[in-house]
Formats: C-alpha cells, sequence, structure tokens
C-alpha cells in the first residue's frame, strides 16, 4: 500500500481517540443512527435474510470461477469500445491512471468516491504529476479540504461535526461573502454544490469507482445518493473506472439482488438515490458521454487471498454494516485503525494488504462479540477470519512476549486437569481471604490491564471441584 | 420424562464459576435436578477459549480432546455460560474440520452440549421455576449465546416465573459490554470505554439489580459498576432462578463471620 499507514501504533491511536471529545460525540451518532436505520429497513423486507443468502451465493459463485467472469468482462468492455487494464499492485495502478490522464493533456481530475482509489494513494499520485485531484463526494470534498483520510468507507468525514465544516468552508471559500450564515447543514451543502459544479464543469477526466462490474455486458455500476459520480463520469473526456478485481459479477439480474441488501445495510435506505450504469464511451448519436472509456482492475493481493483461509472477505460490498455496529469502531472511530479500511471489515483486509507483522492489532482488537458478523449483507464470518489472523501470529511469533508466556503458563495447567484442580484449589481460598472485606479488589498483580479500569470481583471461597468433591457429588 | 431413565448431564462448570464464584455451579445443579436430570461434575478444566481465540490452535485441539473425554459418558453436557457453552458447539467441530473422524466425534459431541437456560427451556420444556426475589431487575444479552446460541427468550421466560421480580428492559441490551476473553486486558482502555457506555445504560434503566447468563460479563459490568460507585447487585441468571440468592452479589462485601 502506498499510504502511510499508522496501524502498528494502534494503541496509540485509540487512546488518542477515546480523549477526543468532540469525536466521541460523533461517533454516538454512529452508534444509535446507522444501527437503527438498518434495523428498521431489513424489518420492512420480508425476504431480507433471504436475500443475504443469495447474496453471499452469487458472489461465492464468482469467487470460484473469478478468471472466467474476469475474461468474459473485459471482452464486453472491449466490445463496447471502453479499454480495461490489470494493475497488479498500487503503483502500476496509480502509474495507468495518471498516464491515462498525463497523455489527454489533463490537468483536472473529479473523482466520485472511491475507497480503492484511497488504497492505492491515487490523489497523491495525480498530484504528483502536476494534476489537481477533486473530491466530488461531499464528505470526501470536506476531508480532502483537510488533508485527512476517510475515517468511515461509505460515510468518510463522519468524524466531524458541522462546525468544522463550516470553518473548512470559511478558510478554503475565500471568495465567498465572510458574512455569509453557513448555521444550518442545508447552506453548507448548497455551498459545497455550487463549489463543486464549477470542478466538475473544469474537469478534464472523471475518475470514479464500481460497486458492480458485471460480466455478462461490460458494464460499471455505481450507488451514489448526491449524483456526483455522474457528472464525474460524464462531463470529463474520459472516463477511466478503478476498481478491485473482486467486483465483478455475472449478471445485471444478480447486481439487482445484490443492490437490494446494499443501501438497506449500509444507510437503511431502500435504494441508494442514484444507481448509475456506464458501458463504454459516447457511441455515434449519443448526446453526450465521455469519449474514452478505461477500466483499472487492480488486484493489490487479492488474488492470492482466493482459494485461502480469507477467500470469503472478497464476498465484501463495502456497506459498513460490520464497523457500523462494531463496539470497537464505537468506541475509537475510524482513524485510530491507521489504515484505509476501519472496523472489523478493515481488520480482516488490512494485514492481507499491508502484512500481519504491521497489521497484527486489529484482528486482536476485537471482543469477538459477533455483531458484525451478524448484519453482514453477505454473511462474511468475520470473527473467524480475524482469528486466523491471530493464528498466523502465535505460529510466527508475532505476539507479545507477556501474552505468549501467559497462555503457556494457562495451557500448561488447563491441559492437566488434575494438576490444575489442586492448583486452583489452593489459590482461590487465598484470594477470596484477601478480597473478603470489600468484595472486590482496587488492584492486582498481572491484572493492571483489568483493574486500572475497574474493580476484580473476589472469588468466594472454594473452588465448585473441590466443594463437589466434599460433598460426594458424583464425577463419572 | 419418565422416572426410570433420567438424562444424565455433565455440568461443564466454566472455570470462571470453578474459581470465581461456584455458587452459579450449585445453582446450575439444583436447576438441573428440579428439571429431572442426573447431574454429575467430571473433572475438568476450561472451554479452550483463551487459547483459541489468541491464535493457539494446538492448545485449543488438546484441551477440546480432554473435554470430550471427560464427558464421553453424558447424554448432554451444560454450561451456565452462552461463550463457554458456544466454544463447546459452534468451534469444537472446526477444529477437527478434514480429520473424519474427528469431526464426526466432535459434532456429535457438539450436538449434545447447551447453554443452561436454553437446555432447561428448549430441551428440558421447563415452564417455570419456583423462585423468589424482590428485586427491579434488567437482563444483559451476552454475545456468544445470542448471536451463537440464538439465547434471548428462554432466560426471560424462566425470569418472568420469578415470583416478585420486577423487569425492566435495557437500552442496547445486545451489544457488547466490552469483556471478550483476554481482550479486556489486552485492549484495557477500549474495553474501559465499551464498558462505560454499558454501565450509563445500567444504570439509566432503573434496575436495582443486574442479570445475565455469563460470569465473564457479569465480572466485567459488576467490576465497573463498583468502579463507578453504583450500587447495583448483579448476579448470574441461574443464581436467581434456582432461589439461591444469599450470597453476596458479585463484587459485594462477604458476610461477617
Amino acid at each position: 500500500m502506498t499510504v502511510h499507514s499508522t496501524t502498528p501504533q494502534f494503541k496509540q491511536n485509540a487512546h488518542a481517540a477515546l480523549r477526543d471529545a468532540q469525536l466521541q460525540q460523533a461517533l454516538g451518532n454512529v452508534r444509535v443512527n446507522f444501527v437503527e436505520r438498518r434495523a428498521t429497513a431489513a424489518a420492512r423486507l420480508p425476504e431480507f435474510e433471504a436475500l443475504r443468502d443469495s447474496a453471499r451465493d452469487i458472489k461465492n459463485h464468482t469467487l470460484a470461477h473469478l478468471d472466467l467472469y474476469l475474461e468474459a468482462y473485459e471482452k464486453k468492455v472491449t466490445e463496447a469500445g471502453g479499454h480495461v487494464h490489470f494493475a497488479r499492485d498500487s503503483a502500476e495502478a496509480c502509474a495507468v491512471i495518471v498516464d491515462i490522464c498525463k497523455s489527454r493533456g489533463a490537468r483536472t481530475v473529479a473523482k466520485g468516491k472511491s475507497m480503492v482509489s484511497e488504497e492505492i494513494g491515487l490523489n497523491a499520485a495525480i498530484e504528483a504529476a502536476g494534476m489537481r485531484a477533486i473530491e466530488t463526494d461531499l464528505g470526501e470534498y470536506i476531508i480532502q479540504l483537510r488533508g485527512e483520510t476517510p475515517s468511515h468507507i461509505i460515510a468518510p468525514a463522519v468524524h466531524l461535526n458541522k462546525e468544522q465544516v463550516e470553518q473548512d468552508f470559511r478558510r478554503v471559500h475565500v471568495d465567498l461573502d465572510k458574512d455569509r450564515d453557513l448555521t444550518a447543514p442545508e447552506s453548507l451543502l448548497a455551498e459545497a454544490r455550487a463549489v463543486l459544479r464549477e470542478q466538475f464543469l473544469s474537469a478534464d477526466i472523471g475518475v470514479t469507482g464500481a460497486n458492480f462490474l458485471i460480466a455478462e455486458t461490460g458494464t460499471s455500476i455505481i450507488v451514489t445518493n448526491e449524483g456526483n459520480g455522474d457528472l464525474s463520469q460524464t462531463l470529463g473526456r474520459a472516463h477511466i473506472v478503478v476498481a478491485s478485481l473482486e467486483k465483478v459479477i455475472p449478471t445485471l439480474e444478480d447486481a439487482a439482488q445484490i443492490l437490494r441488501v446494499l443501501a438497506r445495510s449500509a444507510t437503511g435506505q431502500d435504494m441508494s438515490v442514484y444507481t448509475t450504469l456506464s458501458t463504454g464511451p459516447r457511441r455515434p448519436g449519443d448526446p453526450d458521454g465521455p469519449e474514452e472509456y478505461h477500466v483499472v482492475l487492480v488486484d493489490n493481493g487479492r488474488s492470492s487471498m482466493l482459494g485461502g483461509a480469507f477467500q470469503d472477505m472478497l464476498r465484501c460490498i463495502r456497506c459498513a454494516a460490520c464497523m457500523n455496529h462494531c463496539p470497537v469502531y464505537h468506541a475509537v472511530g475510524g482513524h485510530a485503525y491507521g489504515s484505509v479500511y476501519p472496523g472489523p471489515m478493515g481488520a480482516v483486509l488490512t494485514p492481507s494488504l499491508i502484512g500481519v507483522d504491521k497489521g497484527g492489532n486489529l484482528p486482536n482488537a476485537s471482543t469477538f462479540c459477533g455483531r458484525c458478523e451478524s448484519v453482514c449483507p453477505v454473511r462474511i464470518p468475520l470473527p473467524k477470519m480475524m482469528r486466523h489472523w491471530r493464528e498466523r501470529e502465535f505460529e510466527r511469533h508475532l505476539s507479545p512476549a507477556g501474552q505468549r508466556y501467559g497462555l503457556g503458563v494457562w495451557g500448561f495447567f488447563a491441559r492437566r486437569p488434575t494438576l490444575y484442580r489442586w492448583a486452583t484449589a489452593m489459590a482461590m481460598p487465598l484470594m477470596a481471604f484477601a478480597g473478603k472485606t470489600r468484595g472486590r479488589f482496587a488492584s492486582l498483580p498481572f491484572a493492571g490491564g483489568w483493574t486500572q479500569y475497574r474493580d476484580m470481583p473476589a472469588p468466594q471461597g472454594k473452588t465448585f471441584q473441590t466443594q463437589w468433591k466434599a460433598r460426594g457429588g458424583r464425577t463419572r | 420424562m419418565s422416572q426410570a431413565q433420567k438424562p444424565r448431564v455433565g455440568l461443564f462448570v466454566t472455570c470462571l464459576v470453578d474459581l470465581m464464584r461456584p455458587g452459579v455451579g450449585f445453582a446450575a445443579v439444583k436447576l438441573l435436578e428440579d428439571a429431572g436430570c442426573e447431574v454429575i461434575v467430571p473433572e475438568q478444566t476450561c472451554c479452550g477459549q483463551p487459547a483459541f481465540n489468541n491464535g493457539d490452535r494446538a492448545t485449543t485441539r488438546d484441551i477440546a480432546l480432554k473435554a470430550m473425554d471427560a464427558f464421553a459418558g453424558c447424554d448432554y453436557v451444560v454450561a451456565p455460560s452462552g461463550s463457554c457453552a458456544g466454544m463447546l458447539r459452534a468451534h469444537y467441530p472446526e477444529l477437527f474440520a478434514g480429520e473424519p473422524e474427528l469431526a464426526a466425534r466432535s459434532a456429535a459431541f457438539a450436538a449434545r452440549c447447551h447453554e443452561l437456560t436454553s437446555f432447561l427451556v428448549d430441551v428440558m420444556k421447563v415452564e417455570t421455576v419456583a423462585a423468589a426475589l424482590n428485586a427491579r431487575a434488567t437482563y444483559h444479552d451476552s454475545c456468544s449465546g445470542l448471536r451463537e446460541l440464538g439465547v434471548q427468550a428462554q432466560p426471560r421466560k424462566l425470569l418472568a416465573g420469578v415470583e416478585g421480580l420486577d423487569m425492566v428492559p435495557l437500552r442496547e441490551n445486545d451489544t457488547c459490554c466490552g469483556f471478550g476473553g483476554t481482550f479486556a486486558v489486552k485492549y484495557g482502555e477500549i474495553s474501559d470505554s465499551i464498558v462505560t457506555k454499558k454501565c450509563e445504560n445500567i444504570e439509566a434503566s432503573g434496575a436495582n439489580l443486574l442479570l445475565a447468563g455469563d460470569l465473564g460479563c457479569l465480572l466485567n459490568m459488576a467490576g465497573k459498576l463498583s468502579r463507578r460507585g453504583k450500587n447495583i447487585e448483579v448476579r448470574h441468571v441461574a443464581e436467581v432462578l434456582a432461589g439461591m440468592t444469599d450470597d453476596p452479589p458479585i463484587g459485594a462485601p462477604g458476610k461477617k463471620a
């Protein structure tokens, strides 16, 4: 990944995030709004659970035959007059896109919202080549003004409040009336629309992501709520679609199925406001549309996930339901993860992208509460995959020494029931005696991670197994 | 259930109940015996989750094999914990995938394993319990029981039969309390933020008694409530259902000798 990752500093990031009052307030909205809206939308549709199965099956089928569908897709795009470019990694993907833009003499590139463009560090590559990249999604536009990265995969500026946005607009939009009223959220939106409209008209090239690539027709589909994607891709001379290769699915009918769970899982809408289909460049007789149509298919480690323990992760349709329902995301927000993709899906995907030696904190920072899996529209077993990463870490001796040592001592006893019963029969009454007066411990050696934040209730006394034996209870 | 053939239930005590709160184990024994079961408690340690969730599959396998041996003669294996029962029921078969003999054995074992309240209601068809407690209680759904085993209605159904007990709803009752086993120590600060939100909801519920079916979650929530200086009693649901509430609540001072 070309984007700088602070994932190894996850704990420090989390520490800072937990002390950021403004961030904590913003996260409170995620915790309530997204969860309630998704639950309402799911409850409204009787076949929602069956649709989740169907969405999972469509993605599984595609992944099992990904090579065939990619070839079919490429053929159809070419027949429609477009060009498909395969990129093995971020550098190749950026090079292809920058080359197309430069060779067309572009000065300004309008971008629709695209997480894979964040993953490959496209904006930096475009700027480094002397061109301007303009984010046209409102949230992306705001964080671009602030020099930040998205903190959420569908609501990139969810960590901010409107006062912060107002300050940024006043700082950047200096040619507008200083005394204008920006207190209402609508006024911020209107100002962004007016400013962005000029940018669209001046853009030479439009870059968008894709929610789906249709093998049957060579069509790319994006869903947005602002219509910015449509303007980005139709007003420029060329439209470049950048997408990771698992976005391909067989047919338009498959897309129609998955769309029924996508917006409901994401924002609780039945459908996103705009669902835009693009197939090739402008045809003779078309009133508008780009003269050129390119698709850059990014691998960046995905093909090595095929056939392995993490293949199920490639089903992900980037709805963000997992992070919207995650207690850890609710606590620390997206930036603390230090990676392009936060939350449970990020905790699984990030080690694939940057290595488990750097990304290992993320799959460890989960309570395995399972709420992510319970809302995932394509039923990705996210906790199980996080556990897979922990196994890789353990096998490679990457987990912290203290933790391994503690686990080793515990494992020694846990494997020896009689010894375990003996040792605990001795220890627990002592602990119970020590804690009897208050019924709890305010601090304990070796358990500082616990008692720094909460008391440890004292044990009752003799262990159950000791008492059971003493009472003559049956053991066989 | 016929008098002659009582089902033989192996109590999977769970390490936390064994060590920290044996009273929950005796409450479980009483509930199972009242439901017409013969209860045995084979020598045991832990379900293996600390190893499993920290990536140590070899140790987990050893522990799982020991546990399956220990409970070989039981018709059912019942744990007063959704988390440990989930481990036995949902994850043991995963450990032996690809090894036909052990896979079949672990699948057969898993099918006999149950969480306590769901076993009482779903398998033993218990309709009501003989217990009374004057309290205003709220119930936290522990994650593994809820999402791995579908334990939600069963404890509430049984609690509805406890005389004098007034149940009040808990906001965000299905969100994690922040325990997560070793997570609570490895990421103590994040765990603290999660359990703080949980405590705010518990305090806002108006309950003077918090109940749940998992001791790990209960220790976490009790420890945070007392650190916050709140006088809310915390107990395992089995204690209340068995009418065994003479012991001080979790984290409360012991009785004067």
